[in-house]
């Protein structure tokens, strides 16, 4: 093939580069000068309160939203000047879902392809292998509209696949779907990644992040507050493990505890103690003669990293 | 397989195979406002209120009926186009957002506007040739030059429906579009000459009609259905309409650009 997209990032592993990335709107800095690279291969998350800047920074790479300043190359390219062209190579499941809810499931993914440049037979064939991959196969003909989120979610993603994309950008893909729907769209997306689709992710969910993610980076008020592996984050911001003393509201101080854990968090109902040895706080707890209501030992997640990171206070 | 960005001319008509797609599921739903409506003014006004009308200077030494149906033509055409261009087009912004979806793939924001508009374009050509063919089985068309006012009305539609695109885009609300049927194309249908002439209405009305499409429309359908269209004022309904278009379709690309590139 001559086209010379293909062949830049034949040669270049670096599917995303951003350099001081902003995004402003009007006075509102959404994104304030980010940077970050994302690999071939690579399982990518922006995990985030809301309005941490992930949506923006999500649209700038799909090359919809333009970039108020700082450098970015998807796919080698840079999408102020090459936008059509990064795009007809990326796969987009936005955080609404776009579809179009008068025509079937099929007439969905079979007109999206279109848009790709893709021959009406070859749309046919791609049509029924995704509606395959996203179990609606048995709904091919039925309209989208009463179809039921999860549904919807996995059509969402089948249509994404549509131009068979090197790099797939979901942002916030199981965002009020049921655990069941939930755990199949994670399995969809793990075959994804093990037939080597580079994926972006962004996410609120801690769960979803540690199960998908091989490298992360946590957003807060339109900057990177950290980056890593789950693990490399949950060692450098939290403990192994954490110890978890549930108080009745108002009756814990955290005082008598505070020098038995590397970090301790007082809650209006348990006291947190951040600590390698979870056991060992809490029999020393009990020789001390706190007596909380209830206990729990649990190793560390990227949920205490986040909490630490971002902060408890809502932001919307 | 294999993907590439479509040119800029095929992305218009793969927009145009997705509402084709959407229409042969929903077609029926649109029988009604755009033929039935049409039709039933045809045998009211024409036929029925028709019969009271005396053929003489002002229908042109023609009957009521004759007189009236290459302007309904034209009225039909933009009538039509104001749904296709407010709500429609307001719903894939943000209802259904599928113009969102499409410009996530290689299409580009203009792309989809010009997408848009060929298939309104297309919408009503059709829509007004199978009205034609109504008014022929009414006996309302009295010459084959009324083929004519097929394109004619068409462009009168668009001459509307360009800046009406453009205009939605720009909305966040659907406030605004039954005002403008209300308060724009009702008296643009009512007062240009389509069911009695202009020149019985006070002068100062007349400038008011000359800038609409839909009096241009119908100077150009009834004076090329019954013969009496001249060169010259033909020529310049038609670069009216068109710069009127062209003007949708400019403002349309900034408005669809800034609102679906953001």
């Amino acid at each position: 093939m001559s086209d010379p997209a293909a062949t830049v990032t034949s040669v270049t592993s670096t599917l995303v580069n951003a350099k001081g990335l902003t995004k402003h709107f009007g006075s509102f800095e959404a994104v304030r000068g980010i940077d970050v690279e994302v690999s071939r291969g690579e399982a990518f998350g922006f995990l985030g309160p809301n309005g941490a800047g992930k949506s923006s920074t999500m649209r700038m790479v799909s090359c919809v939203s333009p970039r108020t300043g700082g450098e970015l190359r998807v796919l080698g390219l840079d999408p102020d000047t090459d936008g059509p062209r990064i795009r007809a190579r990326i796969g987009v499941v936005p955080q609404q879902d776009n579809l179009d809810t008068e025509l079937t499931v099929r007439q969905n993914l079979q007109v999206y392809g279109r848009y790709f440049g893709l021959s009406r037979s070859a749309v046919r064939a791609k049509a029924t292998e995704l509606m395959e991959f996203a179990q609606l196969s048995d709904r091919a003909d039925a309209e989208v509209e009463p179809l039921s989120g999860g549904m919807k979610r996995r059509l969402t993603i089948a249509r994404s696949l549509v131009n068979d994309p090197d790099l797939l950008l979901l942002d916030e893909p199981t965002t009020g779907l049921d655990p069941q729907a939930r755990h199949l769209l994670w399995d969809r997306l793990f075959r994804l990644k093990q037939s080597g689709v580079t994926l972006i992710i962004t996410t609120h969910y801690m769960d979803e992040a540690e199960q998908l993610c091989d490298r992360l980076v946590v957003m807060d008020g339109g900057r990177i507050a950290a980056e890593g592996s789950p693990g490399e984050l949950i060692r450098r911001y939290s403990t192994k493990e954490v110890l978890e003393l549930r108080f009745p509201p108002g009756e814990q101080s955290g005082d008598e505890v505070r020098d038995l854990a590397e970090r301790i968090e007082v809650l209006p109902d348990r006291v947190l103690l951040y600590t390698s040895d979870g056991e060992a706080a809490l029999a020393a707890a009990h020789a001390r003669g706190v007596r909380p209501v209830s206990s729990l030992v649990r190793r560390s997640t990227l949920e205490d990293v986040f909490l630490r990171l971002t902060g408890r206070t809502l932001v919307d | 397989m294999s993907t590439h960005v479509v040119s800029p001319w095929r992305a218009p008509l793969i927009a145009v195979e997705h509402h084709w797609t959407w229409y042969r599921r929903n077609w029926r739903a649109t029988v009604i406002s755009n033929f039935l409506q049409p039709v039933l003014f045809l045998l009211a006004m024409g036929v029925g209120f028709g019969s009271q009308v005396r053929e003489g200077e002002a229908t042109g030494g023609h009957p009521y009926l004759v007189y009236l149906a290459p302007a309904l033509l034209v009225i039909t055409a933009v009538q039509n186009a104001v749904f296709e261009s407010t709500w429609a087009v307001f719903s894939a912004f943000k209802w259904q957002r599928t113009y969102l979806a499409a410009v996530a793939t290689p299409i580009t924001p203009a792309q989809v506007l010009h997408g848009q508009l060929l298939w309104i374009a297309l919408r009503l050509v059709t829509g007004t040739a199978v009205f034609l063919l109504i008014a022929v089985a009414l006996g309302a068309i009295s010459s084959p030059m009324a083929v004519l006012a097929v394109p004619f009305a068409a462009l009168a539609g668009m001459a509307f429906s360009a800046p009406a695109v453009a205009f939605t885009a720009t909305r966040e609300k659907p406030d605004s579009f039954n005002a403008i049927f209300r308060f724009l194309v009702m008296p643009m249908t009512l007062f240009t000459g389509g069911f009695f002439p202009l020149s019985q209405l006070p002068a100062w009305i007349h400038p008011l009609a000359w800038l609409t499409p839909v009096w241009h429309g119908i100077e150009l359908a009834r004076g090329a259905t019954f013969g009496t269209l001249r060169l010259l004022p033909a020529l310049g309904h038609v670069a009216y309409l068109s710069a009127l278009v062209a003007l949708g379709v400019l403002l349309g690309r900034r408005y669809f650009r800034r609102r679906l590139a953001v």
